[in-house]
């Protein structure tokens, strides 16, 4: 029982992590009608930055404050991440307007491979250490209930609730913000947002930059887990099978099909991996969804594709 | 003037219903094909034959089989690198277990063996459209990834992983020259390009294209999805699967899962994006264009670092590379979204009037 609550909440917080990803990519599907690959880059360089800057900033101004110099370094990898924004909608959105879905993908593969070869090339390709100070050691919980106590991370509890309070954020944002209400007209209908008078392109130019603020955030938590490096772009294809799980459409869907993936991940490894061999985790999250899809195509919380002739 | 098919007047179905009707085309038709059967293997040297012609014949088989999935039948697929590898293992297989297995019936059973495959990956086709079915495809992707490293019997429990083939002889005749395997390739690309033109230009592939273009209209006609959508992943992943065999048993030799990759994946989307959705010939064109774009860009970096008196560290090329090829990428889908062959067809109009503008 304790081991199994155990991988269970493990599970739940990995899936954390895989909503934040996942939100990325809803946002700028709903506002666009984009598939962003591009997102696991943006991951990638967005951390990358982080990482490079908390190092730079100290030696340019010199001083000598971690928390001074994360903070500095937050604000330019998020000013990049405005200007990266600003310049994909310039140069390649405005540009395919009306192009079909699977152009505006490719694009956007496009785009990921030009943000990973400059994001190294700026940046340098080792592996880089964020230390935003968030606590390594591990801690017991329940210790006079089970026998032994369930050993979680303390870590992954910040992350999970970060990604939690960056979820409340945006969801603050969407519904109570004259902007968000724009964002959510945009997603809506783009003819009827634009006739009563939304700036199509600053929306998006907004929504871009909304989408690499949650890819910083992501960055920084993954990249203190697991080290800044070119995998980092690689664990967006971890949250691919989230997005669809939910939903394209939905933000909260994004959220519960990351904690769906993230505990079925786990347990399955756990409980059915050793029948197979180990290392089930890749495609599970994939396998699931495609049997999800089977029953309900648009995803758990997608909006019902209606089909017109 | 030469391109004019005026006085070309057909007189019968047949000949008004042939694959080329003009007969400049079929004579430029025959001579590069005669070219590239005999005047290649004289001219190129070996270097040329390992690294760009013998990947662009097979690339441009792969890719022509992912366009009737993608561009005929309008169902993206991102798992093209799977079933790609599940006819490299499965035509591997076929020749360590079955003694005095002939090669070319290794790489077609190969060939079936991708085709059950794709069917089965298929099936949720029938629900899903769209992005959602892409990423649905990349169950594939990562499953058979994943089995062929971790399930030992596919690699016939060989301790490093990798599997290989040596000995390819066909009818007799052995293929380890470079020219052999050239020409070897050669003829299944010619072979299966004219079976895809001749299937698109049919009643199946008229069905995909009016799955293509609304799926919910051409059922409404009593065309049968179910049978339509499958019968274009079983043409497709066969035709992959023979590339992959190829891949694996004339290109490389010996292989590992890494080989058939997402990135081949993505790879070959971009060729037939940047070829041309629904053409055989964008197929070709586009495979030419990412085969050569990276040893073109590895070639020229350097050389433009040395102009400049920059030497270029081999990171910062890789890193480069990446860049341009990912700018480029964007770049022509704005310029021409339709690839390649739209810009061929406009050429050919031109030159159909030219030297009058209209």
């Amino acid at each position: 029982m304790g081991s199994f609550l155990e991988t269970l909440l493990g599970g739940l917080m990995t899936g954390m992590l895989y909503s934040l990803i996942a939100l990325g990519f809803v946002l700028i599907y709903k506002a666009s009608g984009v598939f962003n690959f591009a997102q696991g880059a943006m991951v990638l360089s967005a951390a990358l930055a982080m990482a490079r800057f908390s190092e730079w900033i100290p030696e340019w101004l010199g001083f000598d404050n971690k928390i001074l110099a994360n903070v500095l370094a937050f604000c330019m990898a998020m000013v990049m991440m405005v200007m990266a924004a600003w310049l994909i909608e310039r140069l390649v959105l405005s540009k395919l307007v009306n192009q079909e879905g699977i152009t505006l993908l490719m694009a956007t593969l496009g785009i990921a491979y030009f943000m990973d070869g400059s994001g190294q090339t700026l940046f340098g390709s080792d592996i880089y250490k964020i230390d935003v100070g968030l606590p390594k050691d591990p801690i017991f919980l329940f210790e006079n209930v089970f026998q032994g106590g369930i050993l979680v991370n303390k870590e992954d509890l910040y992350a999970a609730a970060i990604a939690a309070a960056l979820v409340a954020l945006l969801s603050l944002f969407f519904q109570k913000t004259s902007t968000g209400r724009a964002l959510r007209a945009v997603a809506d209908d783009h003819q009827a947002a634009q006739s009563i008078g939304i700036p199509l392109n600053r929306i998006w130019v907004i929504v871009w930059s909304v989408a690499g603020f949650v890819a910083l955030v992501a960055g920084v938590i993954w990249g203190s887990k697991l080290g800044v490096q070119f995998s980092l772009s690689l664990v967006a294809l971890k949250a691919l099978p989230v997005v669809i799980l939910g939903g394209l459409t939905s933000v909260p869907g994004a959220i519960i099909g990351g904690l769906i993936i993230g505990v079925g991940e786990k347990l399955s490894e756990v409980y059915i991996g050793p029948f197979f061999g180990g290392g089930i985790e890749i495609w599970f999250g994939y396998v699931l969804v495609l049997f999800v899809l089977l029953v309900r195509p648009q995803g758990l919380f997608g909006e019902k594709i209606i089909d017109r002739v | 003037m030469l391109y004019r098919e005026n006085g070309q007047f057909k007189t019968s179905y047949r000949s008004d219903q042939q694959v080329f009707p003009i007969a400049q085309d079929r004579i430029a038709i025959w001579l590069l094909v005669a070219f590239a059967a005999v005047g290649v293997p004289l001219l190129a040297d070996e270097y040329l034959f390992r690294a760009i012609l013998i990947p662009f014949l097979i690339l441009s088989l792969a890719a022509l089989g992912l366009n009737i999935l993608v561009g005929y039948c309008g169902q993206i697929s991102l798992g093209t690198g799977a079933f790609m590898a599940v006819g490299a293992y499965a035509a591997y297989n076929f020749m360590v277990r079955i003694d005095g297995m002939p090669v070319l019936a290794a790489l077609l059973l190969g060939g079936v063996c991708a085709t059950v495959v794709g069917v089965l990956f298929g099936i949720p086709s029938l629900r899903i459209k769209g992005l959602y079915l892409a990423v649905a495809t990349l169950a594939a992707q990562f499953f058979w990834d994943w089995a062929f490293l971790r399930i030992k019997w596919f690699t016939n429990y060989s301790s490093s992983g990798s599997v290989s083939v040596a000995n390819l002889n066909i009818f007799g005749i052995p293929i380890d020259t470079p020219q052999a395997k050239y020409l070897f390739c050669l003829v299944f690309l010619v072979v299966f390009a004219m079976a895809a033109k001749n299937l698109v230009r049919s009643h199946i592939g008229r069905e995909w294209m009016a799955i293509r273009d609304m799926d919910v209209a051409a059922a409404v006609i009593g065309i049968r999805p179910v049978y339509a959508k499958l019968t274009a992943f079983a043409v497709s992943s066969f035709i992959v699967g023979v590339a992959g065999a190829l891949w694996g048993f004339v290109h490389l030799g010996s292989w590992e899962p890494a080989a058939f990759s997402i990135d081949r994946s993505f790879q070959l989307l971009f060729m037939i994006i940047i070829g041309g959705l629904g053409s055989i010939m964008g197929s070709f064109f586009g495979a030419a264009f990412i085969v050569m774009l990276p040893v073109f860009l590895n070639q020229a970096l350097p050389a433009l670092g040395g102009l400049f008196g920059v030497t270029i560290d081999t990171a910062t090329i890789a890193h480069a590379e990446l860049m341009i090829f990912g700018a480029l990428i964007v770049f022509f889908l704005i310029v021409e979204p339709h690839g390649l062959a739209r810009l061929w067809s406009i050429g050919k109009e031109k030159l159909r009037l030219w030297p009058f503008p209209h």
